[in-house]
């Protein structure tokens, strides 16, 4: 393709190929700081293409393809092509990724454990993780945890932290402007802005971390903890796994092993420092 | 119907994992898992590699369990085993 580059987010070396200077410009601008080896094959290949030749220029839209794609996917207008870039990046490695179990949750680690959490879209995961990560938290990642059949530990993906909404005023106000890529107003998603991680969180991302604790936020209404149990924290799992199904008995028991030696709690918070008052206490408690 | 006799999965076939009060099983055949409760998973353990009629498991169960009445027990049993083999987990003998 015309414009092309690769990047590395934790075990996943991506090749990423556009029809148009502008994604890829914006890709190098938040993966700057990243290891880059150009010669390591790529593990997952996207693919920014416009339907017609002359779409490149007139009213240019931005589809997605790659190893995977969705049939059907609404390509999204060139100024949103980050996103675009975004959302191919996350769906090869939702449904190609076969070396780990592919939680879709946000973590962070501290001392050389983790932090696990799992929620819906606006439970404020990402939110939490990318507050987190500004403190005394390693960020791994706000959209995926990797978990290792064999061994247990959880692997970041801290790729370029996507900040939604009344998030990124809060997010902004505390970091460095340098760290932030350029606002997405009005997207399907709402607007949009990427947070490049801490320098010391992608230096460390191929550390691994035991989880410790797992946490399953929902934002809104009084602060509250509700413990949970193995088999609902498995059920819950399962359905935030995008690769559960795909690896087979590998994946039952990472999950299960996972779930049985992790404490694993339902939070509620009205704010972000309340969400982060809970998760200390209850770290403290999980990391005795 | 209440005696009609099934016999169990092969051992070696499904992965048994209890998680508090869930038990998650891994059907290696369909690589399916099945998430259930008290008693079938006893059930299961009960049946053993034999063919087994809801009687027979509830003369194993009583063992160990306090099943009340054998008599109420088996049409209890027989619907579980229904369950069961709709689950692929249990088939007719």
């Amino acid at each position: 393709m015309r414009h092309c580059v690769r990047i590395a987010v934790g075990p996943v070396q991506f090749r990423i190929g556009s029809d148009w200077a502008g994604p890829v410009a914006a890709l190098e601008h938040l993966y700057a700081a990243y290891p880059r080896d150009d010669a390591r094959p790529a593990d997952a290949t996207v693919r920014l293409f416009a339907a017609r030749p002359w779409r490149r220029w007139l009213r240019p839209s931005v589809h997605i393809g790659g190893d995977f794609v969705v049939p059907g996917a609404l390509p999204l207008p060139l100024s949103m092509g980050l996103l675009a870039a975004e959302m191919a990046m996350n769906l090869q490695v939702a449904l190609g990724w076969r070396r780990h179990l592919l939680l879709h949750a946000s973590a962070v680690a501290r001392d050389g454990r983790a932090l696990i959490m799992s929620g819906e879209s606006g439970s404020g995961k990402s939110t939490l993780a990318a507050l987190l990560g500004e403190g005394d938290w390693r960020l791994m990642g706000d959209e995926f945890t990797l978990v290792d059949p064999a061994g247990g530990d959880a692997f970041a993906f801290p790729r370029a932290v996507s900040l939604k909404n009344e998030a990124i005023a809060e997010v902004a106000a505390r970091v460095d402007p340098a760290r932030l890529g350029p606002l997405l107003a009005g997207t399907p998603k709402g607007d949009i802005r990427h947070l490049i991680p801490r320098a010391d969180a992608v230096v460390a991302m191929h550390a691994p971390a035991r989880p410790a604790l797992l946490l399953f936020p929902r934002f809104g209404g009084a602060a509250g903890i509700e413990p949970m149990g193995e088999g609902e924290a498995f059920v819950r799992l399962t359905e935030a796994s995008t690769n559960y199904v795909a690896l087979g008995e590998a994946g039952f028991a990472a999950l299960t092993r996972l779930v049985r030696e992790t404490p694993a709690f339902g939070i509620t918070y009205p704010d972000s420092a309340a969400g982060i008052a809970l998760v200390e206490a209850l770290w403290a408690e999980a990391a005795r | 119907m209440a005696d009609r006799a099934y016999r169990a999965a092969p051992a070696d076939t499904l992965r048994i994992e209890p998680l508090g009060e869930l038990t998650a099983i891994f059907d290696r055949r369909s690589m399916q898992t099945h998430l259930v409760v008290s008693p079938l998973p006893e059930i299961l353990d009960a049946m053993g590699a034999d063919a087994c009629t809801p009687a027979h498991i509830a003369e194993r169960l009583a063992a160990t369990f306090d099943l009340g009445s054998a008599e109420d027990a088996r049409p209890v049993l027989a619907e579980r085993l229904c369950e069961l083999a709709a689950m692929g987990l249990v088939e007719r003998a």
